[in-house]
């Protein structure tokens, strides 16, 4: 049968990139749950190892930092989420508008998603957020105002910010590329009918861009939950800005303890599933149809 | 009420003038329909009577107001797009109301209102559907029942067949004359469908690139075309323009005569051609004919018995009292 054929034939050369994809996931989360039930100090002789059980799982939970790095996981999660969804539709609406240098305006928008975590952070914290000579600092003073020493006084605050500077390009382009989807004759239709500005926005913008917010939101949280290198190159996880991630850094590279922050990463694995879980019931219907 | 009045109206989009002044005059309770060729400025000119465009000069009176600066929503006027512009995101009944909820009516007369336009439009049964799982047919009747429950001075109509089959449009035509002569509200209807315009107008607005060719009534414009273009533009199929040597002998640049309006013969008759492509109706059969008088071929309307070989010689006969005679500059010579 041709179709039997086609569809082994099929198989077979899906076979190489499903075997890739699942061995590169499952090797390391299998290395990562026979670690966590495991003594394993690498770099320390002093330490025997050996079979720990379920010590590890009990000592990063019991841990003081635990409770505390879920919290400014998911602060920084929602707060760069609502900073980059309600800016990039306004940024979306205004780039819609046409205007002279329309296609620069745009790119250079787009701009700070190329720029690498790790150099923009450092720009940020040197360039902007230095207390002394940081543009901030310069601002403040220039208004008499004494300046903020932003990353250690308001770090969180900081940190979501420049991550949200990271991350509006992100929303942003693919709001812009909802509204354009938008017809036109539907906001004609709705001013025709009575609807003000602000009414046009919540009755027929806004729903239009649902499915799109979903998506910005989904792929945001996914990335947003691990960012690392803008908390390491600015406050090394001091001043209440250790997220998970971070945490299971210091536990492995900094207390050299492999197993018991391999169970922070399951723990890590089980909080993504259930923002995820979260997320997919509150705005996944708006995959749907 | 829903008398509108154009005075010395313009619209110029850059450089580009799409509308040289214009005046118009439309009463109340008239089927006027604009019609003309793509890019004729019809559409434009629907926009700026709902003022979604702003006209560059000129006035436009609606029921003796000026609303020539009234943003469209205080123009009382209601409007059926193209596209329909449904609300996809919404049931038939919230697109249905949401002119009333903008108009912060109370719910009791909303309801009463959309439950009033969907029997009339036989959407009862839809009421919760989506758009997205209407047909083309129900889409439309849902874009005309948002626009009639607001109960409106006059409807504007863009297109609203030119995404429908042929046999819907046909029902849908037969729809909206009938919904014109029970509400008796003024509509402007426009299209590019000289059939539509036929069949449904009081008035025809005849427009070519802004400019009105012709306005009358749809017989008045079938037997008295001013120019040669509106001749061409309506009735179907064209009427024949022939210029030249045959015209003179009729004292005009150019004469006009209508497919029905001429009759074959085998023997004899006032102009000898031979017979092209056939059109079998089966009501009607279409000749194109090719002869000496014209370089295009000329188009007869016989019976639907009527049958020639192709290339056959006939003779033809134009009806004299239906000859069109036109000048040099393409007006009519009364």
């Amino acid at each position: 049968m041709a179709t039997q054929h086609s569809r082994s034939a099929a198989r077979l050369m899906m076979a190489p990139a499903v075997i890739l994809l699942l061995g590169w996931m499952l090797v390391p989360l299998t290395m990562t749950l026979w670690f966590s039930f495991r003594n394993y100090f690498p770099l320390r002789p002093d330490r025997e190892p050996g079979w720990a059980g379920f010590d590890n799982y009990v000592r990063f939970f019991s841990s003081s930092a635990f409770w505390p790095s879920v919290q400014t996981t998911l602060v920084i999660v929602g707060g760069v989420l609502l900073i980059t969804i309600v800016l990039g539709i306004l940024l979306a609406i205004l780039l819609d508008q046409p205007m002279w240098g329309q296609g620069a305006v745009r790119i250079l928008v787009i701009a700070p998603f190329f720029v690498m975590p790790t150099v923009s952070a450092l720009v940020w914290k040197n360039m902007f957020m230095d207390p002394v000579n940081g543009l901030f600092a310069h601002l403040w003073r220039f208004f008499g105002a004494e300046p903020v020493v932003w990353l250690s006084d308001a770090s969180l605050g900081s940190i979501i910010m420049i991550v949200s500077w990271q991350w509006l390009p992100f929303a942003t382009l693919i709001l812009l590329t909802a509204i354009q989807s938008l017809d036109g004759e539907q906001l004609e239709a709705a001013e025709m009918d009575g609807a003000p500005v602000h009414k046009r926005f919540v009755y027929i913008v806004l729903p239009h861009l649902a499915r799109a917010i979903t998506i910005v939101v989904l792929i945001q949280t996914i990335f947003l939950l691990s960012i690392f290198a803008e908390i390491f190159v600015t406050t090394g996880g001091a001043f209440g800005t250790r997220t998970l991630t971070y945490l299971i850094f210091q536990r492995v590279l900094e207390s050299q303890n492999v197993g018991l922050g391999s169970a922070g990463g399951v723990y890590a694995i089980i909080l993504a599933n259930i923002v995820a879980i979260f997320l997919m019931r509150i705005v996944g219907k708006n995959l749907d149809a | 009420m829903g008398r509108i009045t154009l005075e010395k109206v313009t619209k110029s989009f850059g450089d580009v003038n799409v509308i040289p002044p214009l005046d118009l005059d439309i009463n109340d309770g008239e089927f006027v329909v604009f019609v003309g060729p793509s890019g004729c400025g019809k559409s434009t000119l629907l926009r700026l009577i709902a003022g979604l465009e702003d006209v560059s000069s000129g006035r436009i009176v609606i029921d003796g107001d000026d609303a020539t600066m009234v943003p469209p929503a205080k123009r009382r006027l209601a409007m059926v797009f193209q596209s329909y512009a449904l609300y996809p995101h919404m049931t038939v009944r919230k697109n249905i109301a949401f002119p009333l909820r903008m108009a912060k009516m109370d719910q009791a007369e909303i309801d009463k209102r959309v439950n009033g336009a969907a029997s009339v439009l036989n959407l009862t049964d839809y009421l919760d559907r989506r758009p997205g799982q209407l047909s083309g047919g129900q889409r439309q009747r849902v874009a005309i029942g948002r626009a009639i429950v607001r109960e409106p001075a006059a409807f504007l109509f863009d297109e609203p067949l030119s995404n429908l089959d042929a046999a819907l449009r046909v029902g849908m035509r037969l729809e909206i004359s009938e919904l014109h002569k029970r509400l008796t509200t003024t509509m402007i209807y426009v299209t590019h469908d000289q059939v539509e315009a036929m069949t449904m107008a009081d008035k025809i607005v005849v427009l070519r690139a802004g400019n009105i060719e012709q306005v009358g009534s749809p017989l008045e414009l079938y037997q008295a075309p001013r120019n040669t273009f509106v001749a061409g533009f309506i009735g179907s199929p064209k009427m024949n323009l022939v210029a030249g040597a045959e015209a003179r002998k009729h004292e005009a640049e150019t004469i006009g005569i209508r497919p029905e309006h001429i009759d074959l013969s085998d023997t004899d008759g006032l102009w000898k051609g031979r017979i092209g492509v056939s059109e079998h109706l089966g009501s009607d059969t279409f000749f194109h004919i090719t002869s000496d008088i014209s370089s295009e071929p000329l188009t007869v309307r016989a019976t639907g018995e009527l049958s020639y070989e192709y290339g056959a010689e006939v003779y033809l006969s134009p009806r004299l009292e239906h000859l069109h005679r036109f000048d040099a500059q393409g007006l009519r010579i009364a």
